[in-house]
């Protein structure tokens, strides 16, 4: 298996059924895992109106690639996607892509919940978040880098 | 010079996204980080939160890794991505 990696740091929203279709289209896996992430009403107890990402313009898509190769080298995976929008996104609207295929379940699982936990700790990403009365930058959660640290033992 | 570029809140806070710094008498990200708090009473208070990190060539760094003429050392808060 040497399959292919996709990484892309866009504005536009995607299509969670063509990136299904890319990843899928191998007949060697039988396992694909898809993980999204979308902008949630509340936080911290206020009602989310909109959220804006920020980002590091090539560091982003270089720690992207080398959390790839780090679930690479743990786990026997075929096709791996990994898609991040940058600036403003309403309620609702969709954030991340993580995509993973394997020949079996076990990998495809793993890989891709790894990837979502290092993706949020490694990933020079940061959330901007508006309510009704102004915006905060969203604090980066202990619980986050506990799950990071879950994958090192 | 060292191009320095700030990211998310410590950008906003600055009021600026990239400065060009000397690196004279510059050596590592820490001591970076000293002179450029030693602007003002605002630089130093957002330069020495204690969550602040450092990426030098888009790396993420320690305080004491080495600096030279021609990096890209960027300063910023823990992330919040995904």
């Amino acid at each position: 298996m040497n399959g292919e990696t996709i990484i892309r740091v866009q504005t536009h929203d995607f299509s969670v059924s063509d990136e299904y279709a890319l990843l899928a289209n191998d007949n060697q896996d039988g396992a694909v895992v898809n993980f999204i992430g979308k902008v949630r009403d509340f936080n911290d107890g206020s009602a989310v109106t909109d959220l804006t990402l920020e980002h590091y313009p090539g560091m982003t898509e270089s720690v992207l690639s080398q959390i790839c190769q780090q679930a690479r080298a743990r786990w026997p995976l075929n096709n791996v996607t990994i898609i991040h929008r940058v600036g403003t996104m309403a309620l609702g609207e969709q954030i991340v892509f993580i995509g993973v295929t394997s020949a079996h379940r076990k990998a495809a699982f793993a890989a891709c919940e790894f990837l979502i936990d290092f993706l949020k700790t490694k990933a020079p990403f940061w959330k901007l978040e508006a309510n009704e009365t102004g915006s905060k930058w969203v604090e980066a959660r202990d619980s986050d880098e506990q799950a990071a640290k879950m994958w090192q033992k | 010079m060292i191009q320095v570029l700030f990211f998310a809140q410590v950008r906003e806070l600055l009021g600026t996204a990239k400065v060009e710094h000397s690196s004279a008498n510059i050596r590592t990200a820490e001591e970076l980080r000293a002179a450029l708090a030693a602007t003002d009473d605002k630089w130093a208070k957002v330069l020495t939160s204690d969550k602040l990190l450092v990426a030098v060539n888009q790396t993420i760094s320690q305080w004491d890794t080495q600096i030279k003429a021609g990096d890209e050392v960027a300063f910023f808060p823990p992330v919040t991505g995904g």
